[in-house]
């Protein structure tokens, strides 16, 4: 099997609980014990109000697609192979934004405000995606 | 209570400069910046020795840069390599002006992105996103556009009337980097690099360097030429999204109304006022986000009102009549300041906006900004 050749993400005590849940195929944002806020990228303390006294929420993976675009260059030679591909933007249902990739969604076949719903895709030993695909 | 409103014609830019813009690879940020400072003393007939004030933008180290200018400021500000930091730089200077920190300020940006083969995307600006192969600022505004396109039915032939227009502009200007003129079906079937963007909509990646001289309104009597007074200014931040760098899911409305509510209501002026609009163009869709938050069209109507050439030279707003960012230089915002300074100078030959009297520069993003530019 083929080294992955696609960019990893660089782990560190901040985000690896999220790593940590996506091998176990759970997604989860950062959520905030004294207000509730939810947020990601993770935060080292809360933005809506400043308590360091956060953790990990799973949620429900579930969300609405707000955009989409088609790489035609690659950034990386990791990505070269791909080209085309999209990478798309998701609000999930608790509130955080992601970006990730729709996954099997024939070009034409979905738009602006559809419903997704979260997949995982092994990279790695210690890295799984979250990716996306049209809520069924 | 201070009241920023309180600077309105209070500040003047004095003395503009740019150097050639290409690919230089036989000189540097600095060599770039002193050509473009000599060529901005000599536009005002400033004496070297009268600049106490420096600013500097993407320039590596500002002291290195006093050294090979042998002037040693008593106000400096380095600011970093940011699309946006052009009107933040002219604002903090117009500040440090008017409260006696400096008399007379030299404003540098220099850019060796071309020479240099900066890609402004993979693993030169490393992000949370990078494993899902999303980088590069132009896919954020790739991302915003298709958003625009699914929710007011915008098109990319109307996107293509700015670039057309910028580069009808460009043709004009004995400066710009890019001379060749194309169409909206040209536009349209340029080499996609993030769809729904493509070739034509980004902007140039070019070396060259700016220099900007501003001083109190009195003392600009006394130079070379009439002085630009800086009449309006409106600020306002939207960090909410900084992860997603360059992304706004609200196209930066929000903030771009209350710039225009500050910036006007400063000026005294409102859009129809406008002779000349001045707009950040790093991607072509900022442009029309930039008409709808100032209130030049409608919220969702940007992509009609661009349809027949409305931003040309000669069409109803003359936009970017240098050629902007996408065909003039890439100079992050500051070439179009210098712009507006020279469109009211009537300085600007087969591209002068006639009977020119205000000019606006706005740039849409994170820190989004305006100016209002009127004759002194
Ligand atoms: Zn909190």
């Amino acid at each position: 099997m083929s080294a992955y050749a696609k960019p990893l993400p660089k782990l560190d005590t901040l985000n690896r609980p999220f790593w940590e849940l996506a091998r176990d195929h759970k997604l989860a944002v950062q959520a905030c014990a004294d207000c509730g806020d939810r947020h990601f990228p993770p935060t080292p303390v809360c933005p809506g109000c400043l308590s360091k006294n956060q953790g990990w929420e799973v949620v429900s993976g579930r969300g609405t697609l707000l955009s989409w675009v088609t790489f035609h260059r690659a950034y990386w030679g990791g990505f070269a192979g791909d080209l085309p591909y999209d990478v798309c933007l998701v609000e999930l249902d608790e509130g955080p934004v992601l970006v990730s990739n729709l996954v099997g969604a024939a070009e034409g076949g979905f738009q602006v405000g559809d419903r997704v719903e979260v997949i995982f895709e092994r990279a790695t030993d210690e890295i799984t995606l979250p990716k996306f695909v049209l809520a069924r | 209570m201070a009241d920023f409103r309180a600077l309105k014609d209070k500040i003047a830019i004095v003395g503009v400069g740019n150097t050639r813009y290409g690919n230089f690879p036989e000189t540097d940020d600095y060599g770039l910046g002193a050509d473009a400072f000599r060529a901005a003393l000599d536009d005002c007939g400033l004496a070297k020795d009268k600049i106490d004030g420096l600013l500097v933008c993407r320039i590596p180290y500002y002291a290195r840069m006093g050294e090979i200018l042998g002037i040693s400021p008593r106000w400096t500000i380095p600011l970093p390599p940011h699309g946006r930091m052009s009107s933040m730089g002219i604002i903090e200077a117009m500040a440090a002006l008017e409260a006696g920190l400096c008399d007379y300020a030299a404003l540098i940006y220099a850019n060796i992105g071309r020479s240099r083969r900066v890609n402004y995307g993979g693993d030169e600006s490393p992000n949370v996103w990078d494993p899902w192969g999303y980088t590069s600022p132009g896919a954020a505004h790739a991302m915003m556009f298709r958003r625009h396109m699914a929710l007011y039915g915008t098109t990319t032939r109307q996107l293509a009337e700015v670039s057309v227009a910028f580069r009808r502009h460009a043709c004009l200007n004995p400066d710009a980097v890019m001379k060749q003129p194309f169409t909206i079906d040209d536009h349209e079937n340029a080499r996609p690099i993030v769809l729904p963007l493509r070739l034509l909509d980004y902007c140039l990646i070019n070396d060259g360097a700016v220099c900007i001289i501003m001083t109190t309104k009195e003392r600009a009597r006394d130079l070379r030429k009439a002085p630009v007074q800086i009449s309006g200014i409106g600020a306002r931040e939207a960090f909410g999204n900084a992860s997603l760098s360059n992304y706004e899911k609200d196209f930066w409305y929000p903030q771009l109304q209350e710039i225009a509510a500050d910036a006007y209501g400063m000026a005294g002026v409102g859009p129809g006022d406008v002779d000349a609009l001045m707009c950040y163009d790093n991607f072509s869709p900022t442009v029309l986000f930039s008409l709808e938050g100032l209130g030049f069209c409608p919220r969702g109507e940007s992509g009609r009102f661009v349809e027949g050439g409305t931003l040309q030279v000669g069409g109803k707003l003359p936009t970017n009549t240098d050629g902007g960012h996408l065909s003039n230089s890439y100079m992050q915002g500051w070439a179009l300041n210098v712009e507006a300074v020279r469109q009211l100078r009537g300085e600007c030959g087969a591209r002068q906006v006639p009977d020119c009297e205000v000019v606006q520069f706005v740039a849409a993003t994170p820190c989004s900004r305006s100016i209002i530019y009127t004759r002194g």
